[in-house]
């Protein structure tokens, strides 16, 4: 289907089906119990889920096929944020023209810096990103304060031109007149479910982000790519010029970069300069790696499994682990709490920085590599059961040749 | 290559996906239209205030002390505790037991220091803990762009420590209230004590924080200080990233310039003040003057970084611990019980705002913003730690006594690092709505949200 071999078309609509239905899996816990603090089917996470999936996907076309590891890449997401936001005040809330111009202005944009940073390999061609980076995200939170807002963000206000608008048009950010912060919200067996309208329009994007890279990655271009990663000098040797394919495809994961801020813009209008500094650009390094780099759907586990750390685990405070240990006596349950405590709430990241740790000691193909483990466990022992039931060692029917 | 061959299943199939696709959004226009007339009206027995301060970044010290009062905020609120300012507010219809009698419950979250961090985690207080209103905030940018949010999402913010002009001034917001004094009131309460004690004739040096507060700090102590007949030999913008000073500090002594002026706040402050003394800016002469630095925003947490270097410099602050009035002892005292040691300026402020916030639901008898809003605007009150109060209803800025502050020459121990020299009254520091740094901003209409 669409062009896909079996294999792809069944990892496609599972795909697409697990981005439908994340409203109702992130919401196992009922209201009011203690792990409702788990949930994570809020809208606003979801959509980072879908929008950081699609920055991390966009990052695994130039790191996961070429091997050149941009440590600039948030640079592109904020200029997609900025160009969506000066889209919302200047032409119209409508969300389309301001994504359609941050996926241009962030192409243009990585044109640029990867024409000359992809002069160099390596380490070297990975400091030039960073120094891109670092001089835009300066640039953004004082000298272009004008454009940029500074360190405040650049927001929408109620007197923008907005010249598409008419007098009555929503102050929000829509879709064609339908907001995008409207939810339906379902109660049922004891679990709220919203289903936003913002996350769908993100997922919607997300999956054919997704459905691009796929065929990215099973095309002569992306074979191409491959090649680069694996043995650049001998593909000149051939007669091969690297450059302008390392360059689509830098161009390319910029361009995803910029819809993915252009989306985090268009569910909420305000671009920060933050977005562009160094930290953001290692995040989306961290979720590669971690979810596994080269692969499909590595990137974007291994986005959902940081931002779930950054959003979920953060908020668990004294006050919350206090009332989880309630039932032990008081001594233990102080200790408890002081020994759990630097491990959430405000020390997330130390665990985050473990579970890196781990993933990259143990299973330096990422979750993936977890994954693909558990299912070879799970095949291996399976096929010894069915071994263990044969207990009269019957000799099997032997196959058929023509088979 | 590809094969494409129709089949009449295959047609069903995709034709029953496409109609099912297509007839998605229509259930959005529903738009949940049975709801509560405003954002995460409380139905239960309990309401959820969202606390949201920076746990970590330069001004996590200042988080943690503005949690602590929430905390004890809540246990007043709820009838635990001694009650704290509760016997001295003006206002006594709060009683002790929650808000119109909901048990007031709390979540916290990290800001980072960073206006998307913080953002997304006020949203996750609205969208998944059901918040009613949001709190909070150390620097500027990040106040102003969570009141944007709540603004957007329909719920109250009651901001913490923010000190800009901005906050409600271009970028008030009919949703946003502010306890804590701004830029303008800073510069407004120096000038007669800069006058009095340094004289009418001196060349400034300002070293700025570059963002919306440094800047707006600047504007004010500038214009303040010019007014005095002082002229301004300089303004150099420091990096907030900054942490070390001393190139920006060597210019200053062959600018023929007589006080430093530090528009620095948290650990910057602490970091160039810290610098400039050991440059022995302090024991200089120029222009047969002693050389002075000011720092226009103090705080005792930054006086403790800064350690000896604070003491005889000059400064304003919102409120200070060893204040006499009844409120602030009463204060002090029950933060201390709790704590164990005194609360700062942002822990005074965020409790105040907290209380404020609970008392207006209770007169409006209603938590939709508009009607607290309401409650709030124009509202005078008293026995919060600064005197007489007003929450001007044209900005929703508070105006009360400033503070000017001196550092200690010999503290007794090491929260009694600030003595007050001067006491502002309002009258002096109050300003017109539409004066030239507050202009270009419309509160807008009240947004109940849902």
């Amino acid at each position: 289907m669409l062009g896909l071999n079996t294999k792809d078309t069944r990892l496609l609509l599972i795909v697409i089906a697990l981005t439908l239905s994340t409203p109702i899996l992130l919401q196992p816990f009922a209201e009011g119990t203690g792990l409702a603090q788990f949930n994570a089917g809020y809208p606003d996470l979801m959509q980072r889920f879908a929008i950081f999936g699609i920055f991390a996907i966009g990052f695994n076309i130039l790191f996961g096929l070429t091997g050149y590891l941009s440590f600039g890449h948030a640079a592109f997401l904020g200029v997609g944020s900025y160009s969506a936001v000066w889209m919302f005040k200047l032409l119209s809330m409508n969300i389309l023209p301001g994504l359609i111009l941050a996926v241009i202005v962030s192409g243009l944009f990585a044109l640029l810096i990867g024409f000359v940073s992809l002069r160099r390999s390596g380490i070297y061609f990975s400091i030039l990103t960073l120094a891109f980076a670092q001089m835009s995200f300066n640039l953004a939170y004082s000298v272009l304060t004008p454009i940029t807002n500074g360190e405040t963000g650049l927001q929408v206000t109620l007197n923008d031109p907005r010249i598409l608008d008419g007098v009555n048009a929503s102050p929000y950010t829509n879709l064609f007149g339908l907001p995008m912060s409207s939810s339906v919200k379902l109660e049922l067996l004891g679990r709220l479910f919203t289903f936003n309208l913002g996350y769908y329009f993100c997922a919607v994007i997300a999956i054919l982000a997704f459905y691009l890279s796929l065929r990215i990655f099973r095309s002569p271009f992306g074979l191409m790519l491959r090649a680069v990663k694996c043995n650049q000098q001998r593909m000149s040797y051939t007669g091969l010029n690297a450059r302008p394919y390392t360059l689509a495809a830098f161009v390319i994961s910029g361009m995803y970069a910029g819809l993915a801020g252009g989306l985090l813009a268009a569910m909420d209008p305000l671009a920060g300069a933050e977005r562009m500094q160094w930290t953001a650009s290692g995040e989306v390094v961290l979720m590669t790696i971690l979810g596994g780099a080269g692969t499909l759907m590595g990137p974007v586990l291994g986005a959902g499994f940081i931002k779930y750390f950054e959003n979920i685990f953060s908020k668990i405070n004294d006050t919350v682990l206090h009332s989880w240990f309630a039932f032990l006596p008081d001594g233990i349950e102080d200790a408890l709490v002081f020994v759990v405590q630097p491990f959430v709430g405000k020390g997330w990241q130390l665990t985050l920085g473990l579970v890196f740790m781990l993933v990259v000691v143990f299973l330096p193909g990422g979750l993936m590599e977890g994954g693909q483990r558990i299912s070879a466990w799970i095949r291996r022992k399976s096929r010894k059961d069915d071994g263990r039931a044969d207990s009269e060692h019957r000799p099997g029917t032997s196959p058929h040749i023509a088979e | 290559m590809t094969k494409s061959n129709f089949t009449r299943r295959g047609m069903l199939k995709t034709g029953a996906l496409a109609g099912s696709g297509l007839a998605l959004p229509t259930i959005f226009t529903a738009q949940s239209a049975a709801a509560a007339s405003f954002t995460n009206d409380p139905t239960g027995s309990t309401v959820t205030l969202g606390f949201n301060v920076p746990q970590s970044g330069p001004y996590a010290d200042e988080g943690a002390d503005e949690l602590r009062a929430y905390q004890l905020a809540v246990e007043h609120l709820n009838g635990e505790g001694d009650g704290g300012m509760l016997s001295t507010f003006s206002s006594k219809v709060l009683e002790g037991n929650g808000i119109l009698g909901k048990k007031v419950q709390f979540v916290t979250g990290d800001t980072q220091t960073k206006s998307d961090a913080a953002r997304a985690s006020a949203k996750s207080m609205i969208e998944k803990d059901g918040a009613v209103m949001i709190t909070g905030g150390s620097s500027s940018g990040v106040a102003i762009a969570v009141q944007g949010l709540c603004q957007e999402a329909g719920v109250i913010f009651m901001a913490g420590l923010t000190h800009s002009n901005d906050t409600t001034g271009k970028d008030k917001k009919a949703n946003g209230f502010r306890h804590f004094f701004n830029a303008y009131m800073s510069a407004a309460a120096l000038a007669p004590v800069l006058a009095a004690r340094y004289g009418t004739d001196r060349k400034a040096y300002h070293l700025t924080a570059d963002y919306t507060w440094g800047w707006t700090q600047e504007e004010s102590i500038a214009s303040a200080t010019e007014a005095l007949g002082w002229s301004t030999v300089n303004k150099v913008r420091t990096p907030l990233a900054s942490t070390d000073f001393s190139s920006y500090i060597a210019p200053v002594l062959n600018s023929g310039a007589d006080v430093l002026i530090l528009n620095h706040y948290g650990g910057n402050m602490v970091n160039s003040l810290t610098n400039a003394v050991q440059f022995g800016l302090r024991d200089k002469m120029v222009n047969n003057k002693n050389f002075e630095i000011i720092v226009p925003l103090y705080s005792r947490l930054m006086a403790r970084g800064a350690g000896k270097n604070v003491a005889g410099i000059l400064g304003s602050t919102n409120w200070h611990w060893s204040l006499q009035d009844a409120g602030s002892k009463a204060f002090v005292q029950s933060f201390g019980m709790r704590w164990g040691f005194p609360p700062s300026q942002a822990a005074h402020t965020v409790y105040c705002q907290t209380l404020l916030y609970a008392d207006a639901v209770t007169r409006a008898g209603s938590f939709n913003p508009c009607a607290v809003g309401e409650a709030l605007e124009g509202y005078e009150f008293d026995g919060l730690g600064n005197g007489k109060t007003l929450y001007r209803a044209d900005d929703h800025q508070c105006f009360k006594d400033v503070l000017v502050v001196k550092g200690k020459e010999n503290p007794d121990n090491e929260f009694d690092l600030l003595e007050v020299v001067e006491v502002t009254p309002a009258a002096q520091v109050t300003y017109a709505p539409d004066h030239p740094m507050f202009a270009g901003g419309a509160l807008g209409e009240c947004n109940p949200g849902a």
